[in-house]
């Protein structure tokens, strides 16, 4: 057992699952903590007060959910295909956990799981396989809302893919790297460009050919996590409930589970590639600081998701097609080429 | 660690790809085939290939994959219970080629494994491998790639055009 304890590779798995145990704990706290959020800030911005009765300000209120979708009933539909409708809220949860494990929350070495030289294109990977939960949960419930809203939504989710992936270019042609801690590395100190004029962190976002990308990249992030106003999977007016209509218990707080992980996946890597990772003022003096400064910022990025689901309304399909394949895929494109050809003339003027 | 690694994941996708073809659905074997894709990604990461394996995942498991699922899903094939002389030939034609295959395959085994040509200088891994790939490609390989893209391209401008049907014809002018 000495022996073992002393072998690095196995040091290195050891802390791999501590870090994997403690971000999945809080990670599900977070989750629920989340939803308690959506529906008090829902409540405020529809001038009600939102769940107030169970526990102080009601913040026992999502213990309680969970509670009951414990015991809930799980019904399975006659005619469903039994084994793909119990894979699929699985899919929806697993990509999600393991986007999480490349994400640096902080400074290295303690706040980051893993630092992989292609990281952000594990999180390309893992959003694309997350379309399967929806599909498979959606086609196998054997009811026809809730295919139609599979299909939406696979539909959806490609053509969002395409500007996603592309918004992030520009980015790696700055920083010349696919690993998310190399990313964060290259936005540290402050922006040189106006330094005496206004002293503005050298953030992405702060670049001027990656202020278009962060726009394409979070009006994206709202149709991959299928939030208004881009929730066409799951209008209530037309298609019920959408692919999970026919879900219940546990099996349908996963697909909840899925979606809330999604969005603070998606508002992590925004946090990343735009908004400076855990840079910010003390974090070279002490470490922690640099999660503060994450959690800060993917707060912000969150609430703004809540604000913008409850005061825009839902598009149209059509609209929601032509907006993505007709706007944002030709922005992101000329916007790929304005940073290449800006970028290769500064470094060769 | 690394082979017990690569025989569970060459396990795997031998076994996915098997049954790829041996299940009667068609929406589970579709599954079955992102398992085995998924599996090479995982032989790909072993050969320190991160680059390609995400790749792998990216385009194949996570974008042809769905789409050729939606059109399982939108056509609704049924099960693959076809009986009948079509279904005959094809399954005889099918076994001929099998045992054409294994026959090769044994030949092959028995003349033993002759190592390929191995490239003289090693790739420059400066960078990662997506940077070596980067650079290999838009230097030596840029014609084939720049071809690529093109088909690519006529693909896609041939399926809109497809897509969009032939063009109503003008009253009175009637086929």
């Amino acid at each position: 057992m000495a022996a073992l304890m002393q072998n690095e590779a196995f040091q290195v798995a050891l802390w791999a699952m501590v870090k994997v145990g403690i971000i999945l704990g809080v990670m599900l706290g977070v989750v629920s903590y989340l939803i308690y959020a959506e529906r008090k800030i829902c409540g405020h911005i529809q001038a009600r007060t939102g769940p107030n009765r169970v526990g102080p300000l009601g913040l026992l209120q999502p213990i309680a959910d969970v509670g009951k979708l414990l015991f809930k009933e799980e019904f399975i539909p006659a005619g469903a295909n039994k084994v793909v409708f119990h894979i699929a809220p699985i899919l929806a949860v697993f990509p999600a956990i393991v986007t999480f494990s490349v994400i640096p929350m902080g400074p290295p070495p303690m706040f980051v799981v893993t630092d992989i030289n292609v990281g952000l294109l594990l999180f390309l990977a893992m959003s694309s396989l997350g379309v399967y939960a929806i599909t498979l949960g959606g086609w196998s419930s054997n009811n026809k809302y809730a295919l139609l809203g599979g299909l939406r939504s696979s539909a959806q989710m490609i053509s969002y893919e395409l500007a996603m992936g592309l918004s992030t270019i520009p980015v790696l042609l700055r920083t010349g790297t696919l690993s998310l801690s190399g990313i964060v590395d290259a936005q540290a100190g402050q922006l040189k460009a106006f330094d005496t004029v206004l002293p503005l962190p050298n953030w992405g976002i702060f670049h001027w050919y990656l202020f278009l990308p962060f726009f394409i990249f979070l009006i994206c992030s709202f149709a991959e996590t299928n939030r208004a106003p881009f929730d066409l999977p799951e209008a209530e007016g037309e298609l019920v409930a959408g692919f999970h209509t026919e879900y219940s218990s546990m099996k349908w707080a996963l697909f909840f589970l899925g979606e809330y992980m999604n969005m603070i996946v998606i508002c992590s890597i925004m946090v990343t590639l735009f908004l400076g990772g855990w840079h910010g003022p003390g974090v070279d003096k002490f470490a922690p600081l640099g999660l503060v400064w994450f959690l800060t910022k993917l707060f912000a990025l969150l609430f703004f998701f809540i604000w913008v689901r409850w005061t825009y309304p839902r598009l149209r399909y059509d609209q929601l097609m032509g907006f993505g394949w007709k706007v944002l895929l030709p922005a992101s494109v000329v916007n790929v080429m304005i940073a290449a050809v800006w970028l290769y003339w500064r470094a060769n003027a | 660690m690394v082979p017990y690694l690569f025989l569970g994941f060459a396990a795997m996708l031998l076994a996915t790809a098997l049954m790829v073809i041996l299940h009667k659905h068609p929406v589970t074997s579709a599954l079955f085939l992102v398992l085995s894709f998924s599996s090479l990604a995982g032989i790909y990461l072993l050969l320190q290939a991160e680059f390609v394996g995400m790749v792998q995942i990216i385009v194949y498991a996570g974008a042809i994959m769905v789409l050729f699922l939606f059109v399982i899903m939108y056509l609704n094939l049924p099960h693959d219970v076809e009986k009948g002389a079509q279904i005959a030939v094809r399954r005889g034609i099918g076994w001929m080629v099998g045992a054409l295959m294994l026959l090769f395959a044994g030949l092959l085994a028995k003349k033993g494994w002759v190592a390929g040509p191995v490239a003289t200088t090693p790739a420059d891994l400066s960078g990662g491998n997506a940077a070596a790939i980067g650079r290999v490609l838009y230097s030596r390989f840029l014609f084939p790639f720049e071809i690529t893209s093109i088909l690519l391209l006529v693909a896609m401008v041939g399926a809109i055009v497809m897509a969009k049907g032939r063009p109503a014809s003008p009253e009175g002018e009637g086929e």
